[in-house]
């Protein structure tokens, strides 16, 4: 029975990382109807840059590293936007998604050249088998129950942007009307770089747990596009807390199927994926439309 | 005092040609009227001057200063609001935050909410809702208001009583006077020509991209403008 909780806790934690990858995915979307496939890869890109960075500074907490790659991939994904992707943008929704595949391709293979096809994976020292005790024996691991922490805060914060401050005022009404939205005042391509920015922040924090919490290496990427993807469809788009909760239920799916057999841990998460998107093709939290 | 002088405007759609050579000028304090038949390029003016459209070889001063070649966010921040054919509201915002757009530009000189709920009562009991749960008159109000907040120099207005109860129409313009009387110059597109011809200065008829007439607008004759209007060759 401890078994089947713990799996479920692990489970909750996993999908917070999941809702982390996917919010980034889904406000890049939801902003400019671009579909990301290199989203991934920039994930796997950040965690190695902070091994990087740790490496040139000498810092031994991964997370500390995050002072420097957080402004650094907001930049990254500013300049990126600006110069290559929103040229791209247009009435054909095709042409971003070959983009990215070629940016897929590329980073992956820049990975390859600079790191080496070895696997990797940063270190959190102690943090990594610090538990909490919990009553009846079970635990609750100190990292997972960070990363938990620090996506739902971070998924919260991007919430209240978007539906509080004037920033996602005019980010929802891009979203809206593009035209209209630039008769408003509002500076689309700024802003569309703005967006791919702040994309990029939750990759940084994305790529910093993940690298910590698995090991990864220049081909990583796909997978865990993948799974942004899920937790996305889940969820429904258009709204970050059913992404959240999108990606809980992904990450309890894939850690109740381990306990059948490691083999089931991924396999059972595309299935409850493939069957809430034939039972709510919409997701489980569409956006209301009133 | 000239605020808007557009001279030799030509606008193309590809490579089918729209605007053909139109001239046009408005004072300060002016209110002009633009009329004509369907697809005779009169909201291809208006967006042109904002930039949505690309004009080519021509030229648009507003306050003595070149705008033609800006984008559309560095021209409204320059006082002029457009409010677009088919009102084009936020649909996923509420009616407070479509007015609050507009003063995304420049938000120092924009008026506050509460100038504009005085200027439109009933919107203020429907801040908080979805502009899709409103009549076509109060989303044309929230389209009006939204420009207007900008607290612009030059208000364009593009067929604001298209499929709007005649009741709902005479409170528009009742509106529109009073903002003509804050000092705002206006310039709206109109098919109604009885209307326009009331409440204009000075009138423009367009006619397959040209000027077809223009003149004030108590002057014009009424077979000069159906000549104008449908081109017909000397009808009477």
């Amino acid at each position: 029975m401890t078994g089947w909780i713990d799996s479920i806790l692990q489970g909750i934690m996993l999908g917070a990382l999941y809702a982390l990858f996917a919010a980034g995915l889904s406000l890049v979307f939801g902003v400019m109807r671009m579909v990301n496939v290199a989203h991934g890869d920039m994930i796997v890109l950040s965690a190695f840059v902070a091994l990087w960075l740790q490496r040139i500074t000498g810092v031994t907490s991964p997370f500390l590293t995050l002072i420097l790659l957080v402004p650094l991939m907001f930049l990254g994904g500013y300049l990126l936007q600006r110069t290559i992707l929103n040229p791209a943008l247009g009435e054909d929704i095709l042409r971003p998604v070959l983009i990215t595949f070629g940016l897929s391709v590329i980073i992956q293979n820049g990975l390859l050249q600079a790191f080496t096809a070895d696997s990797q994976k940063l270190h959190g020292g102690r943090l990594e088998v610090a538990s909490i005790p919990l009553p009846g024996g079970l635990a609750i691991g100190t990292l997972p129950l960070l990363t938990l922490a620090v996506s739902s805060a971070l998924i919260g914060l991007l919430q209240w942007t978007l539906y509080r401050t004037r920033l996602g005022r005019a980010l929802r009404a891009t979203s809206d009307d593009l035209s209209t939205a630039g008769l408003m005042g509002v500076n689309t391509p700024h802003l569309f770089a703005v967006a791919t920015g702040i994309a990029m922040v939750t990759v940084a924090v994305a790529g910093v747990f993940t690298g910590i919490r698995a090991s990864f290496d220049a081909v990583s990427g796909p997978d865990w596009l993948i799974f942004a993807f899920e937790a996305v469809i889940i969820g429904g788009l258009g709204s970050l807390w059913g992404t959240l909760a999108g990606g809980v239920i992904l990450g309890m799916a894939q850690t109740i199927g381990a306990r059948f057999s490691p083999g089931w841990q991924l396999l059972s998460g595309h299935i409850v994926f493939l069957a809430i998107l034939i039972l709510w093709p919409q997701g489980l939290f569409p956006r209301r439309t009133e | 005092m000239n605020l808007l002088t557009v001279s030799h405007m030509n606008a193309f759609y590809g490579d089918f040609q729209a605007l053909f050579q139109v001239d046009l000028h408005a004072d300060a304090g002016e209110v002009i009227a633009i009329i004509g038949a369907n697809g005779a390029g009169k909201s291809t003016f208006l967006n042109t001057i904002v930039g949505n459209i690309a004009g080519l070889k021509n030229s648009i001063t507003f306050a003595g200063e070149e705008i033609c070649g800006l984008r559309p966010w560095e021209i409204v921040s320059r006082g002029i609001a457009l409010v677009p054919e088919g009102r084009r509201l936020f649909s996923s915002l509420t009616i407070e935050e479509n007015l609050l757009m507009g003063t995304y530009a420049k938000s120092k000189n924009a008026l506050s909410l509460a100038q504009i709920y005085d200027i439109f009562p009933q919107l203020k009991s429907k801040s908080k809702q979805s502009s899709l749960s409103l009549s076509g008159g109060e989303q044309q109000m929230v389209a009006i208001g939204r420009a207007l907040i900008s607290n612009p120099r030059l208000l364009m207005c593009d067929e604001l009583s298209l499929g709007l109860a005649p009741v709902v129409i005479h409170g528009i313009y009742e509106t529109l006077a009073a903002i003509r009387d804050r000092g705002v110059t206006l310039i709206i597109v109109e098919q109604n020509v009885v209307q326009a011809l009331a409440f204009a200065d000075r009138v423009y008829c367009f006619q397959e991209g040209r000027v077809s007439l223009t003149g004030r607008a108590t002057e014009l004759q009424s077979d000069q403008i159906s000549r104008a209007y449908f081109g017909l060759e000397g009808a009477a």
